[in-house]
């Protein structure tokens, strides 16, 4: 590598006052033609070009990015890692991900500061307790690991859960990976763009996409506001913003893009060392390693592309916090913002060929895209290299909707669309 | 969040109400002659679109009665409400 990154290159350039680091990938001028073009330069899209050029040869391609790479929902998530899904299809996929996850620092030679503090999934009535010991034994009969804790034994695990049964929505029991946790999301696209470019992928940012041209049902390039760039395969892995590339080429997609809002309290000393989660009472939190408590809220129910979402949903949030843990009543909120993502019917993503030869699309994440960063990337350049999908990816096909072939995972999408 | 002019009940704030999503949709005059990709069309299939779009709303919270909103997604302007049945306006 260029440029490896060690305790040796930090100390060398620790003696020139860290001024002298070189650039982790390059700002190049679009080429007129590539091999393949992936449309969006978040994790998915750059983790896509990554193993395009690593594992499947095709060095001569591109990411078009219309702002800065990973400013998108990349950068909006709440870092949660985890593969406790319900159905075999989403286990095969999700666990294919955490798999990758646990070595992606070293093979990219890049911090992603993973870590593996475990996710709890927490029961508030009993068919909450019914559902996760069934996704329990789905999960351990499909080799990932998983527990279910009675009320103690997640007072155990997180002591400072109110596990009061006085509480409107007691602690019935929870589930917990141990294999689950969080990883720096910033460092994930980062790195994936550093190797990426280092194989000699292009990465074009501020520039967007403005048309699909094709033949027939052929592609034939797109038009950007950096003009026009030839290609026989584009990737479309654009999130929130799937359906308007999808109108570009004249398809429709079964999915629906709404406001999902996250906000941070100021930092403070570690006083939770996992991540919880709570589909029922809808509030989820973990710790940053900065120290502030990283918070999801839920999504509004209309379409908006606004990246604002509703108070009330962040009110709602914040309410069944503070029922669970009493000792947060006194911090402070230090920012909220919303991203935009597309949400499938049955909360499973889209990883696809289309009726258009050489269009490809990577969507339909929703609520849950980053813990398959590395998964979608490797999957869904297998699926444009091949022209065809991998057996892990298989069932997450665009015509699933039209044989009823679902994959239901509303039960498993941790918290409810 | 936003202020909503409900029909029946005058301006609301929006927590009151319920988005039903993409507007006239018809459902299928002869369901039994519907091929699967037609199903999957008027069930799934929805333009998203990123500005002005047409759709449902119901006051879930006030009178329950459901009208259609034309609103630019894009900033979560309302241009029009009109009735369920009403003509939606052209401009």
């Amino acid at each position: 590598m260029r440029n490896k990154y060690s305790i040796f290159s930090l100390f060398k350039n620790a003696l020139s006052y860290h001024e002298n680091w070189q650039r982790a990938w390059k700002d190049p001028a679009p080429k007129k033609e590539y091999d393949a073009v992936i449309i969006g330069g978040g994790g998915h899209g750059l983790a896509t070009a990554y193993y395009l050029a690593k594992k499947h040869n095709m060095q001569n391609i591109a990411v078009v990015e219309k702002g800065w790479i990973g400013g998108g929902n990349t950068g909006r998530n709440t870092t949660i890692i985890r593969s406790n899904y319900l159905w075999d299809a989403s286990a095969g996929l999700y666990d294919h991900a955490l798999k990758i996850w646990e070595g992606l620092s070293q093979e990219l030679n890049y911090n992603v500061m993973f870590s593996q503090r475990g996710v709890m999934n927490l029961a508030h009535n009993l068919q909450d307790v019914r559902d996760l010991k069934r996704r329990t034994h789905a999960n351990r009969l499909n080799g990932i690991d998983a527990v279910y804790l009675n009320t103690e034994e997640v007072k155990k695990f997180c002591p400072i859960i109110n596990t009061s049964q006085d509480i409107r929505y007691p602690v019935l029991g929870g589930t917990l990976q141990r294999r689950a946790g969080t990883a720096r999301h910033d460092a994930v696209a980062w790195g994936y763009a550093r190797g990426a470019d280092e194989m000699g992928v292009d990465i074009i940012q501020n520039c967007e996409v403005k048309a699909i041209k094709r033949i027939g049902d052929t592609v034939e390039g797109i038009e950007t506001t950096k003009g026009f760039i030839k290609t026989k395969k584009i990737g479309v892995v654009a999130a929130g913003h799937s359906s308007v590339v999808a109108n570009m080429a004249g398809l429709k997609l079964p999915l629906e893009s709404k406001p999902l809002q996250a906000l941070v309290s100021e930092p403070v000393k570690p006083i939770i060392d996992t991540v919880v989660m709570s589909n029922a009472v809808h509030a989820y939190v973990s710790q940053s390693d900065k120290g502030e408590l990283v918070i999801g809220a839920g999504t509004d129910d209309y379409i908006s592309y606004s990246q604002k979402g509703s108070h009330q949903i962040v009110e709602g949030t914040l309410n069944a916090i503070l029922e669970l843990y009493p000792i947060f009543s006194r911090m402070r909120m230090l920012r909220q913002w919303g991203g935009i993502v597309d949400i499938c019917p049955d909360a499973s993503p889209i990883i696809s060929k289309t009726s258009i030869k050489g269009l490809y699309f990577n969507c339909g994440w929703g609520t849950g895209g980053f813990k398959a960063t590395p998964g979608s990337g490797d999957l869904f350049a297998y699926t444009i290299a091949n022209d065809e999908p991998h057996k892990l990816n298989a069932a997450f096909n665009l015509n699933r909707f039209v044989s009823g072939d679902l994959v239901d995972e509303h039960g498993a999408a941790a918290v409810a669309h | 969040m936003f202020l909503i002019n409900c029909p029946y009940c005058g301006e609301r704030d929006q927590q009151e109400f319920k988005a039903g999503g993409e507007a006239h949709i018809e459902r299928p005059k002869q369901p039994t002659e519907l091929s699967d990709d037609e199903w999957a069309e008027y069930l799934f299939m929805r333009k998203n679109i990123k500005g002005v779009q047409f759709e449902r709303w119901n006051h879930a919270h006030g009178c329950r009665k459901w009208f259609n909103m034309v609103r630019d997604t894009s900033n979560d302007e309302i241009k029009a409400i009109y009735k369920m049945g009403e003509k939606p306006p052209t401009q």
